[in-house]
Order: structure tokens, then sequence, then C-alpha cells
């Protein structure tokens, strides 16, 4: 059987043949010198990946060789969506990808052994509440569409929720690992409904208390989704009980309700939802015309570069955040349905390549680690694509690797970064007949 | 821990599923309501980029056509109509603001050269820009410019020709015309000019009381389900009393026991009453539907801008064989009858073709931009409204009526012509002013009537003259110059 890193290594060729591929298409499309500028762009985005490997090879042998050519896949296809919006738009995503890879190396470099995590996990609580709470604090706080998402330092913009989403699944893995026992034991049954332990469940009412609180403060009802649904997701698999992901969503329901009700920026994105066609040139504009665009894909879609995105003869959007928000409506009007199950396709084997990290790992810490990680990953997704496919109300969330956006690039290349670390350390103690025995008498 | 990670997977997994299935329903399931909605503008802006296909005459003669504006991304095409006014209907317009109209609209999609999903990826791999294919009309110039200026001569009003073989539509003018290059500016003053209405295309959505005309209908009706025989006689006094109303002849003139023939050479109102009493609603209704009435006519033109003909009621929708109806009186085209020039068109072109009824059809063939003729119009019978005996029958006594009945102003020398006058009294009518002296005034029929090759229907709005004075004249230029053409 050949090698983990071999088979990245082989798996990493055709993704460089895509995004050669992509970028073709593109300029053929725009009739610009195809030439060799498309190859050029190519060898860059291997030559990277490539450097990327041989990090991997030296630093994490072991690790899960198939996640980091997923990842580039995404941003391969996110590049050629961009660059097919707008060139400057691709140069910096490109910037980006290359800064997310720095990152990805300084954080396998640095938390090789990753329990450092858990020693400090009320300190990275603590960062990940301050994160989410930033774009409220005057001064560097900014105002997108009503959501209170960005911070702005300086020259430095960037949108902390994207790391806060790291920072709240290491502490809650820390801590669910460590009172997850007491939370099984402690429950009772009360009128048939099994209650979790009140001393223990503190924490968790602070945690659907923080859910609520970026409703309220960041006004913001997809990440406060995707923050609770990861959580949800931890507790239940920290505690295999279901009937307390039936009171956390009860819980969330109501609340999210009572907010829906008096937040008018999350009120009117609920009646978007509901009906978007009462308003088709005002507020439901977005996702009416997100469902437009995809009813025009098809099948097989428009092809690359040939779904309109402005109206022509002007500057007046016609999908609007065609390169953040909506930038599936454009993969589905440009790819059709086929090419945007293909999307959804590579977001599923991460999820179960994360889900077989997690399955694998040894102690309850790393498991917790790999399935938070991984849920939170999948549920942005899900957040996202349901918004545009107006499944759930659309928010304005990124789709990870491809939408437009350094923060959620580098973002999810630390997220990758710390599966890989987990997944490392499963596989090699796997490898070893002793620390298997062990592992398993552990969980 | 593990049977619940395989469980949050599993979830996960239907999670997507419920993804793949809404982008399924949106792009695929419901894509074609989604096109069709008003807020989506996409299918115009796309079209716009595309050179729309150009609408041809059967000589020829370009009556639309695109032109390019701005280059690049900006590149757009703009509908121009070259013979302005004269094919305002039923061609109608296509502009991306002011959205689509009749035939441009009906044959959208043959305009702009949408194929199957396969063809353009065809397209795509060969990176040939779409273009649209040109649609060939079987209007004739010379024939249509003739009756829209009888009609500007004679009053609002349309005129419809049809050949019986096959269907095609040779003529269909409507008057109050317009200019569809006008429409981008003057859409607004276009629809609110509720006077003479010239975006109303009065062939298709004029519904006029077809007063005597529609005795041949009767008469059809009549023949067909063996009530009478062309030999049958009934007494037709000046006056009959019809659910308490008395029904007269014209100068309430009493005729005695007549056959068909005399009844329908001097359209005695008090003979068809009668017949229509003795066919019974059932039979009457049935010839009628065969003809075409209670349906949208098959032309290719958009539903709703086809109306139906039929007896109105209140609900405003053609009332059914089962409806209480005042029988005497919708045999002589009276009561709340209301036929559609193009349905009266299409009675005559029916019996012009042996009892057979030829689907009406504007287009003719769809050429593709390289000059290959993709498709072509096969003729295709709608129904069989008479037997061809009867279709006979009905044509010696039509006869009558341009030789030596109300009619003769229709005649044309060395052609024998068959045809049908009518002049619905439309006292009162809001739409004329409201005077009482205002007619519809019907003529149709067809030419030469041994082996007719032209069936037309002419009406005029409030007039207060009758069919034989300002319909039949129209019918004699435009079959005159049809048949010269010929």
């Amino acid at each position: 059987m050949t090698s983990p890193r071999n088979r990245e290594l082989t798996a990493l060729v055709p993704v460089a043949l895509l995004l050669t591929a992509g970028f073709a298409a593109v300029f053929s499309q725009e009739n610009a010198r195809l030439g060799n500028l498309s190859l050029i762009y190519g060898a860059y985005f291997l030559a990277v990946c490539v450097a990327t490997h041989v990090y991997l090879r030296i630093r994490l042998p072991s690790a899960d060789p198939y996640l980091f050519p997923l990842m580039a896949l995404l941003t391969a296809f996110g590049l050629v969506m961009i660059y097919r919006i707008d060139e400057t738009l691709a140069r910096d995503q490109a910037n980006w990808f290359v800064l997310g890879l720095v990152l990805f190396a300084l954080t396998i470099h640095f938390l090789r052994d990753y329990d450092l995590l858990e020693r400090y996990r009320y300190t990275i609580a603590a960062v990940g509440l301050l994160l989410l709470l930033a774009p409220r604090l005057p001064g560097i706080g900014q105002q997108v569409n009503g959501a209170y998402l960005g911070v702005k330092i300086g020259p430095l913009a960037f949108q902390p929720a994207e790391f806060s989403k790291i920072c709240i699944v290491v502490f809650l893995a820390s801590y669910l690992r460590e009172r997850r026992e007491v939370l099984i034991v402690g429950a009772r049954r009360v009128l048939g409904v099994t209650l979790p332990p009140l001393k223990h469940f503190g924490p968790m009412l602070v945690v659907w208390g923080a859910s609520m609180f970026m409703l309220v403060f960041i006004r913001d009802l997809g990440s406060s989704l995707m923050f609770f649904a990861a959580f949800l997701a931890l507790l239940y698999v920290a505690t295999g009980r279901f009937s307390f992901v039936v009171i956390g969503m009860a819980m969330f329901v109501v609340g999210a309700w009572f907010f829906a009700t008096t937040i008018p920026h999350v009120h009117d994105r609920v009646e978007v939802w509901l009906d978007p066609y009462a308003h088709p040139t005002g507020s439901g504009y977005q996702i009416l015309q997100s469902i437009f665009a995809q009813a025009d894909g098809g099948l097989f879609g428009k092809g690359f570069g040939e779904g309109l995105i402005t109206i022509p003869g002007t500057h007046a959007a016609l999908l609007p955040a065609a390169q953040t928000d909506t930038i599936y409506a454009l993969i589905v009007n440009e790819l059709g349905l086929f090419g945007a199950c293909g999307v959804i396709l590579v977001y599923l084997l991460i999820a179960a390549r994360g889900f077989k990290i997690a399955l694998l790992a040894a102690d309850g810490f790393s498991k917790l680690l790999a399935t938070g990680l991984t849920a939170v990953f999948a549920i942005q997704a899900f957040v996202i694509i349901g918004g545009v496919t107006r499944v759930i109300p659309l928010t304005g969330v990124t789709l990870p690797f491809v939408s437009y956006g350094g923060s959620s690039i580098v973002a999810n290349f630390v997220l990758l970064a710390l599966l890989l670390l987990v997944s490392d350390r499963a596989r090699r103690e796997a490898a070893q007949p002793a620390g298997r025995g062990l592992a398993l008498g552990m969980t | 821990m593990n049977r619940q990670i395989v469980k949050l997977f599993a979830f996960i997994v239907v999670l997507f599923g419920v993804l793949v299935g809404f982008t399924s329903y949106w792009s695929v399931f419901d894509a074609k309501a989604l096109r069709e909605k008003n807020a989506n503008k996409r299918p115009l802006l796309e079209q716009q980029q595309i050179r729309r296909g150009r609408i041809l005459a059967t000589d020829g003669t370009v009556i639309a056509k695109s032109v390019a504006k701005g280059h690049g991304a900006s590149l757009r095409f703009v509908r121009r109509y070259p013979e302005g006014a004269l094919y305002g209907h039923p061609i109608g317009y296509s502009f991306v603001r002011e959205g689509d109209s009749e035939f441009e609209q009906f044959h959208n999609d043959q305009l702009v050269g949408r194929e199957s999903e396969f063809g353009s990826i065809l397209d795509e791999i060969t990176g040939r820009n779409r273009e649209g294919n040109d649609v060939v009309t079987n209007l004739d110039p010379t024939a249509q410019r003739v009756a829209l200026s009888d009609l500007e001569e004679q009053g609002f009003g349309a005129v419809v020709a049809i050949e019986p073989s096959t269907g095609e539509v040779k003529v269909m003018a409507s008057n109050k015309p317009y200019d569809p290059n006008r429409v981008p500016h003057e859409l607004n003053q276009l629809n609110r000019n509720e006077i003479e209405t010239p975006l109303l295309d009065r062939a298709t959505q004029g519904l006029y009381p077809p007063g005597s005309t529609f005795k041949v209908v009767t008469a059809a009706a009549g023949l067909e389900s063996g009530t009478i025989t062309p030999e049958t006689t009934i007494v037709a006094p000046g006056t009959i009393i019809d659910e308490g109303q008395p029904l007269n002849n014209d100068f309430t003139e009493d005729f005695g026991p007549i056959a068909l023939d005399t009844a329908l050479t001097n359209s005695v109102n008090t003979w068809f009453g009668q017949l229509g009493q003795k066919i019974g609603q059932d039979a009457l209704f049935e010839t009628m539907e065969k003809f075409g009435f209670n349906a949208t006519p098959p032309i290719d033109l958009p539903e709703d801008q086809v109306y139906e003909s039929g007896v109105y009621g209140e609900n405003h929708r053609p009332l059914h064989r089962n409806d209480p109806v005042d029988l005497a009186r919708v045999a002589i085209g009276q009561e709340r009858l209301l036929a559609t020039p193009l349905q009266i068109a299409m009675v005559a072109a029916a019996i012009a073709n042996g009892g057979r009824l030829m689907k009406p059809q504007i287009w003719n063939r769809v050429v593709d931009p390289d000059g290959r003729v993709v498709d072509r119009l096969d003729p295709s019978e709608y129904s069989q409204p008479v037997s061809g005996q009867t279709a006979e029958e009905l044509t010696t006594a039509m006869e009558g009526v341009v030789n030596e009945g109300t009619g003769t102003n229709a005649a044309i020398s060395g052609v024998p012509v068959a045809g049908k006058t009518g002049t619905a009294e439309t006292p009162g009518n809001a739409a004329c002013g409201g005077g009482s002296e205002e007619n519809q005034a019907w003529f149709m029929g067809f030419a030469p009537a041994d082996e007719p090759k032209i069936a037309i229907a002419a009406s005029i709005e409030c007039t207060t003259q009758f069919g034989n004075d300002v319909a039949a004249p129209i019918f004699r230029d435009v079959a005159e110059t049809i048949l010269n053409g010929e």
C-alpha cells in the first residue's frame, strides 16, 4: 500500500490540472490571450501545493492523505470562479491562499502537541467570545447589510467569527471531554424527558446565551445557527443523549423566534425567506436573483464565464454578492446541477474524512475536537448553501474555501491544520498494536 | 462516542441531501416556472445579447430584425421593425423593458435559437456564438397593405385571410394599427388610448356580435344534423315571437315557405331563428365547437392574446351547451354571441376546404443562420365540422348571397365568390360613442367558390352602414390581390 503522503501527492495533480483547465476555460470565454497564462497559474498553484505537501511529509507523515487535496480542490475551484468575476479579487484570494498556508504551517509547527489547547481552554473561550464581540466595539466594528460581522483595525479588516468558531470548538471539545461522564451519569428523567444535571449544565447555558447574544448583537442568524448547531453536534457525540439535542434545539428555536420578532434585521431576513416575492426589487432581490440564476443553470449550466452577474451595459448587480454570499448560485448557474452536486460531494467527502479522523482518534479530546471542527465546517457549508437555495434564511456566511474572503480562507486552513494534527497522531497510534488496544479501552 | 459520530455523519449526509434536493428543484424541476416570473429579467437580458432572428414576410420582406448596440461586454441587440405599423399586429414587439407580445412572444424560442441542452453544449465546445433563427411567415405584404389601407378608410376593425387547404394566414390586419418601433418610448400612451386601443389586435381579440354571418354556422348545423336538406322548406313570416319578444325580418318582410338558398341569400331572420330551435342547443353547439367556438383558436399566438368566441355569459366566459340561451337569437348571430374576425375566417376556411378546418398558422418555416430550414409548417387538421357534401351545399347557398343577395359588392369579375354578409346592430355601444345607429358590419367568404384559394373575414366596428357596403369591398380587394398574386 502506498504511503499516505504519496497518495496525497497523487491526488494533488488532478487538482492542479482542474485549476489549469478552469482558467483556460475562463480565458477562452473572455477571448483574452489564452496563451500559457493559465498554465503558469496552474503551475504556481501546483508549486504552492507541492511545497505544503513536502512540509506535511516532514511534519505529519501519517496524517489523512485526502483532506488537503480536497480543500485545495475547493480553493482552486473558488479561485477560478472568483477570477471569472473579477481578476483583482482573484489575486487577493490567491495571496490569502498563500497566507492561509503559512498559518497552516505555523499551526502545525507550534501545536504539534495540541493537548496544549486543553490547558488554555478558558483563555481560548474568552478569545473566541471577544472575537465575536469585536464587530460591535466602537472604532473597529463594521456593519455590513445590517449584520455586525467585520472588524477593521488600521489596514487590516477581517471577519472574527471565522476564527471564533475554531476557538469555541476547541473549548467545547475540551470542556465536554472533561464533563461528559457527569453529564451522562448525573442526568435524571423528569416527566419522561432525560434532563442534564443542572450544575454541569451552566456552561451549556452560556453557549446558548452566546448564540442568542450573537443574534442580538451581531444580528446574524447564520453564524448563530452555525455555532449552536456545532455545539449540539458535540453535545450529542459527547453524551449520546439525543434528548439534550432536542432540548437544545427547542431552546434555540424559542430564543431565535423571540429575537427574530424583535430585532428588525433578523426579522426581515426571516420574512424575506418566507415570501421573497413580497419585495422583489427590495429586500427579496438577492434571494430571488440567486434562485433565478440557479433556474438558468439547468442540468449542465451555462459554462464558465457565461453567467450574467451584472446587468449588461451597467454596473448594477444582477446577482448581488456573487463572489461571497451567492457564489453557490453562480456555480449552479454556470456549472449546472451536476457541477453543484460535485461541490456538495467534495464537502461531504471532507466531512467523511473529518469524522473518520474522529473515529480513529484514541482520546476523548481528539475525538471531540475532530468531530467539532468537521461539524462546524460542514454546517457552515450547509448554512450558506441552504441560504442560497432557500432551505433556510439567507445570511452572510462564506462558503468555505470557495467564497472570496481572507478571514474565511485563513481560518479554514487553521481548521484543516488542527484536523491533520489530530489525524497524524490518531493514525500513528492506530498503527501501533499496543497503543490501539489501550485506545479502545479508553473509549 | 463512535456510534454517535457515525450518526452525526449520517445526519450531515441528510442535510446535504436536502441541499441537492433544493438545488435540483430550482435548477431543473421549477426552472421553467422561475424563468417566467415577472421579477426574473434574466431571460430577456440574455436574449438581448443574442442576435434575435428576423421575421420575414412570405416574399422575403423583413418585418423585424435586430441591430447591435455597444460592443464587448455591453453588446446588446435592439429590435427594429422596418415596415412600421403594417405588421404591428399580429407580429407584436420584443423589448427588454417592455416585454414581448403576439408572434414575437409565441415564437420566442425559435427567434433566440433555443435548442436542446445537448445542442447548446455542442455550441459551447465549438465556441459558436448563439444566434437566433429567422422565422418566415405566410403573410402576404401586398395583401396586408391593401387590407390595412381599406380598413383605415372604413373604420376600426380587422381582416383575416386564410388559405383554406393549409391554414396559412395570408393577412391579419387590425385598425387602429400601431408602430412597434414606438413601443419603447410610448407604451404607456399606447396603453392609455382607450378609444383607438391600438395595442388591441382586433383580429384575435376583437369580440363582436357576428350577426348574419353566423347563419352559415346555423345552416351547417342544420344540414349536418339532418334537421334539414337543401330542399326542406320552412315558412318564414315577417315576425316570430321568441321568448316573448318579437324577432323580425328586415322590414318585417314575409317570405312564406322557402328553402336554404333563398333564406341565406336574403338573410331571413325568422327562417334561421326557427331552424335554430329545430336543431336544438346540443347539435348547434356541437357544430359551433367543431368550427372552433368555445376554445382558444389553434393559432400560433400566445393563448392569452387570442380570445375565445362563443355566447358570453355574465362571468365573461363562453356558455356551454347546458347553459340556458335564447336559441333562436343565437342562430341569427345575436343574443350574447360574440366572435373574433379570426373565428369567422375559420368558419369560411372550413367550408372552403370541403368541411375540414385546418389550424390557422402565421409561421411557415424556421431558417437557421446558415440558411438551412430547420423546421417547416406541417398543415394539420383541427376538426371536420361538416361533411364534404354539406360544405358543397353551403357553398352553393353562399354563392347566391354574392350573385343575387345581400353581398353583391364582394363579387369579383370572372371569379365565382361564395360569402355571407352580417350587420349586427350595436346600439348604445360605449366603444362607438353610445349612438343608436351603429352596426358591426361583416363579410365572410372565399374565392374562387369552385376551387377556393383564400377565405377571408372582414369586420368593421361602429359603422352606420351594412356589411355589403363596408366589409364586402374589403373582402373583394384583398381576395383579388391574393388571387392576382398567385
